[in-house]
Parts: C-alpha cells; sequence; structure tokens
C-alpha cells in the first residue's frame, strides 16, 4: 500500500501525472455514479452561524457522502471558513444542525470533534513554526497519543518532500511544503472526513496541481475530502460535486462537470465574460 | 519638425527629473551612517559626564547638568566619545588582524563550547560542577552576600522557574504571578497559627509546603478558569487585576491577614524525625541550601514535563492555539494546567520566604516584583530552564553586586539600562530554548557528525 502510494507520488511528482489521474478520477467518478445509495457522512442542515452582529452563514444545506470530493467555492468572505470551523467545532452554530455518520456534532468542542473522524488542515496552513516537521505531525496524531509509524509512513508516501525534511523546523519550509505538512498532519489523526481550507492559497500554479493530484491520491485512498476554493477550476476538476457560496448562502449546487461548464461560474470564478 | 520640438521640450524635462530623483537618493549629509555613528557616541559620551557626576536634586532639575556642562569632565568624556568613533571607523582592518590573529584561540574554543552543549554527558556535567559551586561557595561567603542569595537569587530563581511554565511554554503572559507568591506566603502564616483566623491543627513548614502549592494550583485554576479563554493582552490585564485583588485583601482584611500590621513570628523550618533533629535559624546557609534543594526538584520536575507529552502540547498551544484544537487539543485544560504548576511553584517560594524572613505584611508583594520574574525570565531566555536559572541568577544579584560601585538609587537604572541593551542585541536571551532560536544560523549538519566522530 504504502509503496504504491510512494509510486504513484513519484509519478505525479514527475509529471507523468495526466495518465494516473485520469485514473484515479475515472474510478472516484465511478464511485460517485451510485452516489445516491452511499449514505451521507457530513449534512449541514439550516446551518446559521454569526460572527457578532454579522451573520456569517444564513442557513446551509450542504452533502458529503462517503468517498466523495465536495468542493465549496465561493469569494473572499462568502463563508466558506466559517463553514468549516463550524463543522470542527471552532465555532458554535446560532441555528441549524451538523450531522456526522448521523450523529449530531454541532456544539461538541473541536477537542471532541478530531476523535469523530474529522481531520481540519486550516486556511493558512498554521503548521507549528518552532516545531520540525516531525513534531508536527505528532501533533496531528495527537489524540492517539503517539503517531502509528503506518500513518507517518502513508503522509511520507504521500509528501516525499517531508520525509527528505522531517527534521527541519517548520516555519523555514516553503509555502507549498508547509501546505504538505498540514495536510500531512490532518491525515496523521487518520480522518473519515478531510476538511481541507485553500490548499492552493498563495501557491504557484504547478505547485498547486501537484497538491490537488495528491488530494485525488488521498481521497481514492479511502478518505472523504470537503475542499473549500477559491480556485474553482482546479477544485471543479477535482470534485464530485460542487457547492457556491455567495454573502452566506448556496447559489449553485450540482456535479462538478455542470458546474465546471455554467456560463455564470465560467463568468464568475473563472474570468470568462457570458457571451 | 515637431518631432525636433518635442526632443527639446523633453530633454530639460528629464535633465530636471534626474535631478529630483539624483537628489531624493542622495543621502542627506547628517543621515550618513558614519555621522550617525558619531552623534550617537558624543551623545553617549555626554550620558557618561551626567551619570559620573554629581548627584541631582530634587528642587533644580537642570543642576546636575549644568554641573556636568561647566566641568571639564563633560570635555573628556566628549573626547572618549570621538576616540571611540574613530577606533570604530578606522578599526576594521586592526580588528580584523586581531580576529585573525586570536582565531587558532579562539574558534576551537567556540565550535567544541558548541558541541558540548549538544552532548548530554557535557551538560549532566555542567549541571553537576554548578550545582557543586552553588552548594559549597556560600561556605566561603559572607553571612551578607548569603542573606542576599537566599532573599534574592533563590526565591527568584524558584519564582521564575515557576513563570517560565506559564510564559514560556504556555505562552501565556501573566503579570500577576507575585500574588501566588503572596498565597504561599499567607498560608505558611494560616497553617503555623500567626494569622486572626486560626488553622485546625498547626503545621510544620515543611507539611506547609504542599499544602500551599494546592492553595495555589486551586487558586490558579480559580483564576484561570473564567479568564484563560482570553488571549495575550487581554489575560494580561485580568492578571493585574488577580494580583491587585489578592494584594487589597491582603491589605484591607484586618480580621482575616492583620490587614497591612503583617504577621510576625512565622516560625522556621524545622525536622524532629526521631534522631534527626534540626531547626533552621536565621542563618542564611541553612536556607540557602533548603532552596537549593527545592530548586533543584522544580528543575528535575519541570524537565520531566518539558520533554512529555505536555511539553510538547504547551509549545503547539503557544505557537497556534486554533491549529491545536483543531487537532484535538483541549486547550483550556492544558492552559489551566501550566497556569496551575506555576502558581504552585510560586506557592513554595512563597513558604520558604515567609518562613526565613518571619514577617510579611502586604508591601511584600508588590506589582513590581512580577514585573521583575517577568524580566528575569526573557532576559535568561524563555522556555529554557538553564536560561531561566542563569537570568534569574544574575540579574537578581546584580543590585547587589552594583550597591558598592554606584549610587544606591541608580541600581536599578543600571538594570534598565542592561535590560534594554540585552533586548536590542540578543532579544531571546541569554540562554535560549531550542525552540525558539529560529532566527539562529543553524550549524550545517555535517559539522555536528565530524563532532561526533571526534
Amino acid at each position: 500500500m504504502t509503496s504504491t502510494t510512494a509510486g504513484v507520488a513519484t509519478e505525479v511528482r514527475a509529471g507523468v501525472a495526466t495518465e494516473v489521474r485520469a485514473g484515479v478520477t475515472a474510478e472516484v467518478r465511478a464511485g460517485a455514479a451510485v452516489g445516491a445509495t452511499v449514505p451521507a457522512l457530513l449534512e449541514l442542515a439550516g446551518l446559521r452561524v454569526d460572527h457578532g452582529a454579522i451573520t456569517a452563514l444564513k442557513g446551509i444545506d450542504l452533502t458529503v457522502r462517503q468517498g466523495e470530493v465536495v468542493a465549496l467555492l465561493g469569494a473572499n468572505g462568502a463563508g466558506k471558513t466559517t463553514a468549516l470551523r463550524t463543522i470542527s467545532g471552532l465555532l458554535r452554530p446560532a441555528a441549524g444542525e451538523v450531522r456526522f455518520g448521523g450523529e449530531r456534532i454541532d456544539g461538541v468542542p473541536a477537542h471532541h470533534v478530531v476523535g469523530l473522524g474529522i481531520g481540519h488542515s486550516p486556511e493558512g496552513r498554521r503548521v507549528f513554526a518552532d516545531m520540525s516537521v516531525l513534531e508536527n505531525l505528532q501533533m496531528g496524531a495527537y489524540r492517539f497519543g503517539r503517531a502509528a509509524p503506518e500513518d507517518l509512513d502513508r503522509v511520507f508516501g504521500l509528501f516525499p518532500r517531508l520525509a527528505e525534511r522531517r527534521r527541519q523546523i517548520a516555519g523555514t519550509l516553503s509555502g507549498g511544503e508547509q501546505q504538505m505538512l498540514a495536510i500531512g498532519r490532518a491525515l496523521m489523526g487518520r480522518p473519515e472526513l478531510l476538511l481541507l481550507d485553500e490548499p492552493s492559497m498563495g501557491l504557484a500554479p504547478i505547485i498547486v496541481a501537484q497538491l490537488f493530484d495528491i488530494i485525488g491520491e488521498i481521497n481514492a485512498q479511502g478518505t472523504t475530502v470537503l475542499l473549500v476554493e477559491q480556485n474553482a477550476a482546479q477544485a471543479l476538476r477535482l470534485a464530485d460535486r460542487g457547492y457556491v457560496l455567495e454573502t452566506g448562502e448556496i447559489r449553485m449546487s450540482g456535479p462538478a462537470a455542470e458546474l465546471l461548464h455554467d456560463p455564470r461560474i465560467r463568468e464568475a470564478y473563472l474570468g470568462e465574460s457570458a457571451a | 519638425m515637431s518631432a525636433v520640438i518635442e526632443q527639446r521640450t523633453e530633454r530639460p524635462a528629464k535633465a530636471v527629473s534626474a535631478v529630483v530623483v539624483a537628489g531624493l537618493r542622495r543621502e542627506r549629509w547628517y543621515r550618513q551612517p558614519r555621522l550617525r555613528r558619531l552623534g550617537a557616541l558624543l551623545a553617549a559620551g555626554l550620558l557618561l559626564a551626567v551619570m559620573t557626576g554629581e548627584q541631582g536634586n530634587g528642587k533644580d532639575l537642570l543642576y546636575s547638568l549644568r554641573g556636568t556642562l561647566a566641568s571639564g569632565r563633560l570635555w573628556v568624556c566628549l573626547g572618549l566619545g570621538v576616540v571611540a568613533w574613530v577606533l570604530a571607523e578606522t578599526g576594521a582592518p586592526l580588528r580584523a588582524a586581531a580576529v585573525r590573529l586570536l582565531a587558532p584561540v579562539t574558534a576551537p574554543i567556540a565550535r567544541g563550547g558548541e558541541l558540548a552543549v549538544r552532548r548530554r554527558g557535557v551538560r549532566v556535567t555542567a549541571a553537576l560542577v554548578g550545582l557543586a559551586l552553588a552548594v559549597f561557595v556560600p561556605l566561603a561567603l559572607s553571612r551578607a552576600t548569603n542573606q542576599v542569595l537566599v532573599d534574592w537569587v533563590g526565591i527568584y530563581i524558584l519564582l521564575a522557574l515557576g513563570l517560565n511554565v506559564v510564559i514560556g511554554w504556555a505562552g501565556l503572559l501573566d503579570l500577576g504571578f507575585v500574588a501566588f507568591f503572596a498565597i504561599g506566603g499567607y498560608s505558611a502564616a494560616f497553617w503555623t497559627g500567626h494569622l486572626p483566623v486560626k488553622p485546625p491543627f498547626e503545621l510544620n513548614p515543611f507539611l506547609v509546603i504542599p499544602v500551599a502549592m494546592a492553595t495555589c494550583l486551586i487558586a490558579g485554576v480559580l483564576l484561570g478558569g473564567p479568564t484563560l479563554r482570553l488571549r495575550g493582552d487581554y489575560l494580561a490585564i485580568v492578571t493585574l487585576g488577580f494580583h491587585e485583588i489578592i494584594y487589597l485583601v491582603a491589605k484591607n482584611s484586618d480580621g482575616l491577614t492583620n490587614g497591612s500590621l503583617g504577621v510576625f513570628g512565622i516560625p522556621h523550618f524545622s525536622v524532629g524525625l526521631g534522631p534527626v533533629q534540626y531547626r533552621w535559624k536565621l542563618d542564611p546557609l541553612d536556607y540557602w541550601w533548603l532552596l537549593l534543594g527545592l530548586i533543584v526538584l522544580a528543575v528535575l520536575v519541570l524537565r520531566r514535563l518539558e520533554h512529555s507529552k505536555v511539553g510538547r502540547t504547551w509549545a503547539a498551544i503557544r505557537e497556534d492555539e486554533v491549529a491545536a484544537a483543531a487537532h484535538g487539543v483541549d486547550t483550556v485544560k492544558y492552559k489551566l494546567m501550566a497556569f496551575a504548576i506555576g502558581a504552585s511553584t510560586s506557592g513554595a517560594a512563597g513558604v520558604v520566604y515567609a518562613s526565613k524572613v518571619g514577617f510579611i505584611n502586604p508591601e511584600n508583594f508588590p506589582l513590581l516584583y512580577s514585573v521583575l520574574v517577568l524580566a528575569y525570565v526573557i532576559f535568561g531566555g524563555m522556555g529554557s530552564i538553564p536560561g531561566v536559572l542563569l537570568g534569574a541568577g544574575l540579574l537578581a544579584w546584580l543590585p547587589h553586586a552594583l550597591k558598592d560601585v554606584v549610587d544606591q538609587k541608580d541600581r536599578f537604572m543600571y538594570m534598565g539600562a542592561l535590560l534594554v541593551v540585552m533586548m536590542i542585541y540578543r532579544p531571546q536571551g541569554l540562554l535560549p530554548a531550542r525552540r525558539r532560536r529560529r532566527g539562529e544560523p543553524t550549524p550545517a549538519r555535517s559539522s555536528v557528525q565530524t563532532g561526533d566522530a571526534q
């Protein structure tokens, strides 16, 4: 398992990406086709979140099924990060429900949510800057007390760069490497559902492409992914389904392929004129 | 034709803009680094003249300055400034030559020191030698010196070790730390039966230590519980308020603490176990060794904590609380733990202090002491136990070392100056913690390996 993962990752890095990606995506799409019968892993129902006097989310509904990659798109301030933080318990909703595996988890404090199987790679990476790569990963495995070797192997297989730099202080890593570390750290808690908050933020397009390939790989290994992005094109190419969030409300939703070709999306997020 | 005209009009415009740009780019003469250094050294010379001159006078603020300006000393000091400047500006080749000459001697020492610190055996030996010195050297010192060693150095090292947990490891800015010291002191007074309120049974000061630590632990939890959700500056203000509450309660509840009159006659430590009978007396040496024992104990326990999962969790909270919470850390619980552990260390120091001096009143616990302890921790190196020991030891000692050198009233001014210089040139502290050394260049891996091979 680990060795094939490493193989795939290296291939991806070597630039033979397209074929591998196509394979992975086809597999996932096949899974998504039977999606209707797959149980919902995460459900948001009428979720409203206030920041003081401002309502950041005005009652949104969203479903993530087992095995999917779901993209949550939107501009700055649309409420994407608020949604993720509410799911992982860092914020409390004013109304509505968050259900994970059928159980209500809104109001469960953040440090218990991790134990339920939700991993959160926060916006802006937020690695522990004065700790080494390895110590960061150890913190990711906090719920188990200490990191299991097979989890470390898995992360290092996905991100060989991190294996090379395991003793390096995280604050001295490049932006792309820090993002890899943030994702790897979230994976160390063996999440069923991985929440990724703008992994492409501030990274060069080529790094973003590599990163998204690896996210596809993580999904193919069986982790469900909820991906928050401003980079709509990249996100929709990876995702099975997408939601578009605008000023705290879901404006559009549907299969990723449809959204990708929707003229409104192309205009708003891909910089093309509707005409 | 029109093209020629355009060229002509363009040319002067270009010339003008070039002059303007050149004018902007040229440094003003007084901004040249060389002259700025001269200015700084002359100002330092003036300061030196004033400092070495006559004492100031409260009624005439310019008295000392006038005296200085009239004296020849001013010119000597300014001359020193100029000489220093000339040396600094022209001395680069000289300095380089000196460095080159001494390099065969200094380089191995510096590298050896760096490598030695990384070795466990060397660190342990250094700690043992330091401990041996701390045990035996005071035997040769005067009683007054030992007095300072106990009342200032020992007590403050213990306090700084406690505060280091709170601020150095968990990253919580606690400005009311001395409140716990006070609680420790008053616990000693209470449990030995010297407060207006009497305890159910009286205890030997030795037994008061764990009781006082528990009391401070509870006080830390009581204060921390509702407030540790706050961050940074807000928490600092709350702890400031906590100190004020403890201080004012101690000062005003006559029926509880005897108010500002204070408490007298807190007994000394004593041991009465069968054949082992000993009473601590006023002799500072006994108390120094007692404190040393407590410090060693605290260091051993805190080192274990630092390198445990708890220590790493504190580091995570300090670096990014949100990320820590997102990975399953119960941040409030761990912050509370740091707060309580720091408080209980402080409480133990309070018991020893109260018992040693035998008399406490609220004025023994002013806010200034919290600030001093904080300065000691930062001076030594936040988060580093050797740093805190050294920093607190040196700085607590400094005012007394200066006692016969400078004017009594000026002692803390020199300490302030030292802190300012330190924060500019070495903000990470004397012996910084490994985690906080990010800014420093780390020696290349290869050199470490060759060092290990040697």
